[in-house]
């Protein structure tokens, strides 16, 4: 993950007196009677790469249209710069956008792609060229300069669809899904590119994804929308670690949720006690929620523990199972444990050391699943 | 094994289609060479002869006629592609507005419409409008066009708007993102990408007008004989041997352009597919 | 180039009671001129008008003119027919509606016969055209690229040839001394030549050729996008080539097979040069009827009363036909 350094000036949002880029302001978007986007609220900042995550048809590729402004909002407003863009057509806002399919010219070559955006700022021919090369350099891509669309594979032009569109120096680029329909491999590396791309240009990026991993990777704060709706908005390790509703828990990475009644709420600690687990969850931090009410506790796969003997403390935070599946992947080892209320538990172990099959658990052993009281949390929606 | 039979059927009926299609075609060409007069009777000793097509270029007439005709067809085909463009452009990538599915059925009705019906209903029209305005005065080779774009300028529609339809969006709105105002997306993006099309469409146009008979009748004046109206007066007299090798001369000129083009096209994807596969093996 | 849609009115109070009204005329909310004239006129607007006004002067108002004169009375003069609407006085306008034209054709055995025939001969050579095309559009959907390209190329290369010399060439083959006798009188097959010219025969095969293409292309373009994995999978599942072919390749080329169809049956209903071509003088197609009433009877307005009729009796065939053509452009997508 590409962490970020962790001051103000790398995390606007946390500074109240910053000045937004992009404030989206209650836009709702409707075709006919579907609602696309459901009064959205968002505040962007300069320098920021910004991943709009979510599922098909969550309305996060209408709202990066609704930037770019290729349909308008059928509510609200879109500041760009603190300048309202609804009279705004596509062809005079200070956006960029690098589409899905990358909507490259068929008939021009690559340097007429690129220098597209720059003709119609009708610079000198001269500045036009060396801002070409610049970029295709930058994406290194100059070699190719004369070919066509179609003589390039997937790639290259996913290069130069990035090329074309930061030729103009936007100040704000908008990507849809940019690594979509590049390979696994070809996409991680390509997305360290992006990112040091951005860093280098200094360009805000907006990105729509519906590729988790790719908005973690990228992101500096993630969007998880949902049905037209912002769910939640943080940083990856925030959405990750802290997710706010069983959705976005679900959404991101995988998760074991248990169904209970809060039985203890104090400032510092919680007291869950879980049918669905048939135990107590302890949670070393507090929530805001009223005794008695009705929560999940939801645990990541990667933070239980799994033995063949009983954990010292085993009566909170402790359940006893069987292996029922386990899938090797190589770097980390998945399995499926049944808990005595017959509810199954994912676990990962990673495989860091190498062990002979009798050190291993197998299936069908009797196993204790345990965690620390920092792992869990709290969600009530 | 199943396949292999049933292939087998469908083969044989596309040859007997084929054969249905060029026996009368084929048979007609073989007559243009006949020596008799009697058309269907080949007089072996003085055949093959050219003496049809010899009379056939001193026909004032049909050369007349074949002159207006082409001139009214490539009139026809321009315009019927310039407002068959537009119309095209506008249901393919103007979204809903009022009166759309008026235009929509506006432009497809006239490729189903009977001719005779449409004819018809384009003289009442000029017609009354000469009572009206004064204009057209009579009927020439301008209402025949007029008659001729309305019902080309369908066909056209059609073609463009399945070429748009078939193409990418967001190629033109890439062009407005990069900052080209519509009018220059147009001429920059859309135009060239549907060029094809438009070709076909005026190809298409050209031999619509080129062949009709029966809107012609109804809005020709008596100055204005076309060469589809001049064949068909001979033709329901009985048929004559200068007819057949006019007609020899229209397959030869049809077949070559359509050969031509086709092994152009052929070329033009054979390069393509070469060249994708040799960017994708660069890739790997 | 994408229209851009104005936001919805501020005072959606209004917009709630009214909607439905001012929509009538402002799709995208009551006017903001400036906007509204930059966005939607300038280019857009004029874009829309260019081919809409030439088709409402060309095509939809010659229909209404039909419509009128079809109720107007034939007169001695040029043009025709009586005007409908007269100034009988300074106030008075008197208006000459004549229904006499359709009860002529409703009287008439002439109109009555020639309509019946009409759509018994456009239904018989569809049907054919069907039998004919079907197989050979199957063929090609599943022979190679290449090959598919060539046989496309062969149908269509009759299609750019004149179509009034591919009926004629029909007369040379049909006739009592044409081709065909000939060779059977030459093969000794047959004694006396078989009268084909001037029969239904003759105007089936002349339809049939003419219109084949035009039920071949739709039907083509159609079984091109099936999946013949599909055929397989119903292979596997036991079901037999005639079964599977019933069960899911004739479903799936129904649209293709109602495209094709009404891209002959409308026209042909219609049809004038080849009945009058090949065709028999005691038994007239209406196209012919029409036409006679119009150069031969010069009667304007009975011509224009079966015009409409024939319209009235095609409606619903080209109604059918303009949903299937938007469905498929719209599939197209």
């Amino acid at each position: 993950m590409a962490e970020r350094r962790n001051d103000n000036k790398r995390e606007p949002w946390r500074d109240p007196g910053a000045q937004p880029y992009i404030q989206i302001e209650n836009v709702t978007k409707r075709f006919g009677d579907f609602v696309a986007v459901n009064n959205v609220s968002l505040k962007i900042y300069q320098h920021e790469i910004f991943c709009l995550l979510g599922g098909s048809g969550c309305g996060k590729t209408t709202l990066l249209r609704m930037l770019a402004g290729f349909e308008a909002p059928s509510s609200g407003r879109i500041l760009i710069d603190g300048k309202d863009m609804a009279d705004t057509p596509p062809y005079e806002r200070p956006t960029n956008m690098m589409f899905q399919s990358y909507a490259l010219f068929p008939h021009m070559s690559v340097a007429k792609n690129v220098s597209f955006g720059l003709e119609q700022e009708k610079l000198p021919k001269a500045e036009i060229a060396q801002r070409v090369d610049e970029i295709l350099d930058i994406v290194k891509m100059r070699e190719f300069a004369q070919r066509k669309p179609h003589q390039l594979s997937g790639g290259q032009r996913q290069r130069v669809a990035l090329a074309r569109a930061l030729a103009k120096r936007p100040k704000l680029l908008l990507l849809d899904e940019p690594l979509g329909a590049l390979d696994k491999k070809l996409r991680e590396q390509t997305q360290f590119e992006l990112i040091s791309i951005q860093e280098r240009l200094g360009v805000t990026f907006v990105v729509v994804t519906h590729d988790q991993e790719e908005a973690m990777t990228l992101a500096s704060r993630i969007g998880v929308m949902n049905r037209g709706e912002i769910v939640q908005v943080g940083t990856p390790s925030e959405i990750y670690e802290f997710p706010g509703t069983r959705f976005v828990a679900d959404f991101i990475g995988s998760v074991n949720t248990f169904e209970g009644r809060l039985i203890e709420d104090l400032p510092d600690r919680v007291r869950i006690e879980s049918h669905e687990l048939g135990g107590v969850v302890y949670v070393d931090h507090g929530i805001s929620s009223a005794p008695g009410a009705v929560v999940w506790a939801a645990i990541r796969p990667e933070k239980i523990n799994l033995s063949r003997t009983a954990p010292a403390q085993s009566a909170e935070n402790c359940v006893k199972g069987v292996v029922k599946e386990i899938a090797y992947m190589g770097d980390l080892s998945i399995y499926l444990v049944q808990i005595g209320s017959g509810k199954t538990v994912r676990v990962t172990l990673p495989n860091i050391e190498r062990l002979s099959d009798d050190e291993r658990i197998l299936w069908d052993e009797h196993v204790y699943l345990s965690w620390h009281s920092s792992s869990p949390v709290v969600l009530s929606q | 094994m199943m396949k292999k039979g049933r292939h087998w059927f469908s083969k044989t009926g596309l040859w007997f289609g084929l054969a249905f299609l060029y026996v009368p075609i084929i048979s007609m060409i073989v007559f243009s060479f006949n020596n008799s007069r009697l058309v269907t009777v080949w007089d072996a000793a003085n055949s093959p002869t050219l003496k049809w097509y010899g009379e056939l270029l001193r026909n004032e007439q049909i050369l007349g006629a074949a002159w207006l005709s082409i001139r009214i067809a490539a009139m026809t085909a321009s315009g019927a592609v310039i407002l068959g463009t537009l119309a095209g452009l506008v249901l393919a990538r103007f979204g809903p507005f009022r009166g759309r599915a008026l235009l929509s059925g506006m432009t497809t009705a006239p490729l189903v419409m009977p001719e005779v019906i449409t004819g018809l209903s384009m003289l009442l029209l000029f017609v009354a409008l000469e009572q009206l305005i004064g204009w057209p005065e009579g009927r020439d080779i301008t209402t025949i066009t007029i008659a001729h774009i309305t019902f080309a300028m369908a066909y056209v529609t059609i073609v463009v708007q399945s070429r748009l339809a078939g193409f990418d969006q967001s190629l033109e709105e890439a062009a407005l993102d990069l900052g080209a105002r519509p009018a220059k997306v147009f001429f920059r993006i859309t135009l060239p990408l549907i060029v094809p099309a438009i070709m076909s469409g005026w190809l298409l146009a050209f031999t619509l007008s080129w062949d009709d008979v029966v809107i012609s009748q109804f809005v020709a004046g008596p100055g204005s004989t076309t060469l589809p109206m001049v064949i068909f007066s001979k033709v329901r007299l009985g048929v004559s041997p200068d007819v057949n090798a006019l007609a020899s001369i229209m397959v030869l000129i049809v077949a070559i352009g359509v050969v031509a083009s086709a092994i152009w096209m052929r070329r033009q994807e054979r390069r393509r597919d070469r060249e994708m596969q040799m960017a994708a093996a660069a890739n790997k | 180039m994408p229209r851009v849609p104005l936001p919805s009115p501020p005072h959606r109070l209004l917009a709630g009671r009214l909607g439905p009204w001012w929509q009538l005329f402002f799709r995208y909310g009551p006017p903001r001129w400036t906007l509204y004239m930059r966005h939607n006129w300038a280019g857009g607007r004029l874009v829309i008008a260019v081919p809409y006004l030439w088709l409402l002067l060309f095509f939809l108002i010659p229909f209404i003119i039909v419509f009128k004169i079809s109720f107007s009375e034939v007169r001695l003069a040029m043009p025709p027919y009586a005007p409908l609407l007269q100034w009988a006085s300074e106030k008075v306008v008197d208006v000459h509606l004549n229904l006499g034209n359709y009860l002529f054709l409703l009287t008439d055995d002439l109109y009555i016969s020639a309509y019946l025939y009409s759509v018994k001969v456009a239904a018989i050579s569809t049907l054919f055209c069907l039998l004919i095309a079907y197989p050979m559009a199957y063929a090609m959907a599943r022979s190679s690229p290449a090959t598919r390209n060539l046989y496309l190329m062969l149908i269509i290369l009759p299609f750019w040839t004149s179509f009034l010399l591919r009926v004629y060439a029909w007369i040379g083959l049909l006739k009592n001394n044409g081709v065909i006798n000939n060779t059977l009188m030459a093969l000794g097959v047959i004694d006396e030549p078989i009268t084909m010219m001037q029969t239904d025969f003759a105007v089936f095969i002349g339809i049939v050729y003419s219109y084949l293409p035009f039920m071949i292309l739709p039907l083509y373009s159609n079984l091109e996008k099936h999946d013949f994995t599909l055929l397989e999978a119903a292979a596997d599942l036991g079901a037999g080539p005639i079964r599977s072919f019933l069960r899911i390749t004739l479903p799936l080329s129904m649209p293709g097979i109602v495209a094709g169809s009404l891209l002959v049956f409308i026209p042909a209903v219609g049809e004038y040069v080849i009945p009058s071509l090949l065709g028999s003088t005691d038994q007239l197609m209406i196209g012919r009827v029409l036409s006679d009433e119009f150069f031969a009877n010069r009667d304007w307005p009975v011509a224009s009363a079966v015009a409409i009729a024939m319209l009235v009796l095609l409606m619903i065939p080209i109604m059918v036909f303009q949903r299937f053509q938007a469905r498929e452009l719209a599939g197209a997508k």
